[in-house]
């Protein structure tokens, strides 16, 4: 294996890290210069995921572990006991698919910025903060220990931040970010208490030591508490999800669809605590009815919400909400069948699991277009637009493209997914199945009013409106393919990438513990 | 390899695409059977209407997204004006909200299991 292979895991977060302080210094050498770095840096930290992937899944999604300092991690304590004490990295099937999506959707953003910010100042301290973002996301994504997580999760709240309120000219993207710090770090003072109680209860932060030494005690139940709550916040859970549309809708186009990654990495986190952290040592009936609850009140409010919207932004961010509970549904109706592990517990965790990328493509596809339109109209307002297809023929495709598959209308990827979570749900109980299904037909017409504001009837005089440059349209292409290719293949992805997550957590919080503890 | 089975169905997106597209070539064979005798530009390509006049459309008139399912929204808008309620925009709601599911989460897990 060569030393790129086996260096994956640590280059994915140091990469990102050290290009994003050394963006602000190759800026002074010039945009086109800033610009080449930028586009090498997301570059070869896409190659290297897609390395650890190819690792990973070659190996059947076996967890591997990387220690930083390549030094024994289990050093004997005075009192003769060990523990695992240093930084590792664990990465299996889940952390490796994750890792993928984070990928594919900070590179299409990258590249698609250079275009959108092209006649703005400050371009090196957003793509310092885009890179900043990327490398906390990864971080969570791949690290092996609870702390890590925390200062991971910090970093992407801090960048997130940064991104959000970023245009400082416009006044309502200070309050955004207001608000969505405020609610971060309410969040990640939540999961470091967590972390603190599970320290005193067990004197470790591994995750792997965690999860052998939980004993599913009240003080543990009170950090699951912590965790499940701060997590679901994060990734926009309902009632908790107020922050996302203001987030999503004022933080930069390209940066709403890596803020859409960023709450999956916190998705992520969630799983990882319910399946590999505390797994059978709490009630997982108790928790996975807890995500099917929150499931079924994302679905359905975050997609009402998005009926009754005229921003195209805060419209597709309430989509974005939508779509997450598709995924706690998925997620949720396994964790709540994880004991008996009945066949339809896998297909659901399975069809959790493949909306992820599927909803990533999709989702970060529409963020791109809107990103196109609104820079091409001038405007953000349904109701003053119109005509957009007559000049932006090629966006109006990918808009289509990308609403189709986000309503999971065949044969786009959305369905594909949501084909696995409306049968297997149906099986736990048919109402599950029937909110998730009309919700998505609502999500349908959803895309219809933007499309017939945006982009049908004939085009007022004073919109403006050419075609997106081919700076923009590249992105948007790759991404669209992606959601064909998802589409049209599932099987083909599900059998390599998403089975292999699925069983990560499913089957895999044994293997998880003695990658580390051994045994 | 492009299937998905759920264990109890089934999805063959390339077998319904070529599905699809088969029933396209046919209805586009049984189109090419209808009448070409029309004249374009005259009453016969009209749009019907009970036999009433079709009053032309301003210059430049569009039904704009949010004119699209306006009854729908006014038929649920007992939901809507609950949800919008939820919806302050007030950051100290947000965080009400927040710890109310807290608080929540904390009795379904501690006495649930």
């Amino acid at each position: 294996m060569s030393a790129l292979s086996v260096h994956a895991p640590v280059l994915l977060i140091a990469i990102p890290l050290l290009g994003a302080f050394a963006v602000p210094l190759i800026g002074k050498l010039g945009r086109g210069v800033r610009d080449a770095f930028v586009g090498l840096i997301a570059a070869f930290t896409a190659a290297l995921a897609g390395l650890l992937a190819a690792n990973v899944f070659g190996n059947g999604g076996a967890a591997s572990v990387y220690v930083l300092g390549g030094k024994p991690f289990d050093i004997p304590l005075p009192s003769g006991m060990t523990a695992p004490i240093r930084i590792l990295l664990e990465v299996d099937g889940m952390s490796a698919f994750m890792a993928l999506i984070t990928a594919l959707v900070t590179l299409t953003a990258i590249a698609f910025s250079f275009s959108y910010w092209r006649e703005r100042s400050g371009g090196s301290m957003y793509h310092s903060l885009l890179l900043l973002l990327t490398a906390g996301i990864f971080g969570m994504e791949l690290t092996g220990d609870m702390f890590n997580f925390f200062v991971f999760l910090e970093v992407t709240s801090i960048a997130a931040c940064g991104l959000i309120g970023f245009r400082v000219w416009l006044g309502r993207t200070q309050e955004a970010a207001f608000k969505v710090m405020t609610l971060y770090t309410l969040s990640g003072l939540f999961v470091l208490l967590a972390i603190g109680l599970l320290y005193g209860e067990h004197g470790g932060l591994n995750i792997a030591y965690l999860a052998h030494s939980l004993s599913g005690g009240i003080v543990d139940k009170i950090a699951l508490g912590l965790l499940l709550t701060g997590l679901a916040m994060k990734a926009g859970a309902v009632p908790m999800h107020m922050w996302a549309p203001d987030a999503y809708g004022e933080a930069p186009a390209p940066t709403s669809a890596v803020l859409v990654a960023n709450s999956q990495a916190s998705l992520y986190g969630l799983f990882r605590v319910l399946f590999t952290l505390f797994g059978i040592t709490v009630s997982t009936a108790t928790t996975g009815w807890i995500l099917i609850v929150f499931a079924l009140l994302t679905i359905f409010v975050g997609v009402t919400m998005a009926l009754v919207q005229s921003d195209i932004k805060r419209l597709i961010a309430y989509g974005a909400v939508s779509q997450i509970g598709y995924m706690l549904l998925g997620v949720g109706v396994g964790l709540a069948t994880i004991v008996t592990k009945p066949t339809y517990g896998f297909v659901a965790m399975q069809g959790g699991i493949f909306h992820m990328v599927n909803d990533a493509a999709c989702i970060g596809l529409l963020f791109l277009v809107a990103g196109a339109v609104t820079r091409a109209a001038g405007t953000r307002d349904l109701n003053k637009m119109g005509g957009l297809a007559h000049t932006m023929k090629y966006t109006s495709v990918f808009f289509i493209i990308g609403a189709f598959a986000l309503a999971g209308v065949p044969p786009f990827n959305g369905f594909a997914s949501k084909f696995l979570i409306y049968e297997a749900s149906f099986k736990l109980s048919p109402f599950l199945a029937i909110i998730a299904i009309l919700s998505s037909i609502l999500l349908l017409a959803v895309f219809v009013k933007a499309f017939q504001g945006a982009f049908l009837g004939p085009k007022p005089a004073s919109l403006g409106g050419g075609e997106a440059p081919l700076g923009m349209l590249i992105p948007m292409a790759v991404l669209a393919l992606v959601v064909i290719a998802f589409g049209l293949f599932p099987g083909f992805f599900v059998e390599r990438i998403v089975t292999p997550a699925a069983r990560a957590l499913w089957f895999g919080r044994d293997a998880y513990i003695s990658a580390i503890l051994g045994g | 390899m492009n299937g998905i089975t759920s264990g109890f169905g089934a999805w063959n997106p390339i077998a319904w695409t070529l599905l699809f597209l088969g029933i396209l070539i046919v209805a586009f064979f049984v189109r090419s059977f209808g009448r070409k005798d029309y004249k374009r530009g005259t009453g016969q390509t009209k749009a019907f209407l009970s036999g009433n006049e079709e009053p032309a459309a301003p210059a430049g008139l569009h039904v704009s997204g949010d004119n699209l399912y306006w009854g729908m929204v006014h038929g649920l808008s007992a939901y809507y004006r609950r949800v919008r309620e939820w919806h302050t925009g007030d950051l100290g709601d947000y965080v009400g909200w927040f710890i109310g599911v807290l608080a929540l989460i904390f009795v379904i897990i501690v006495w649930g299991g």
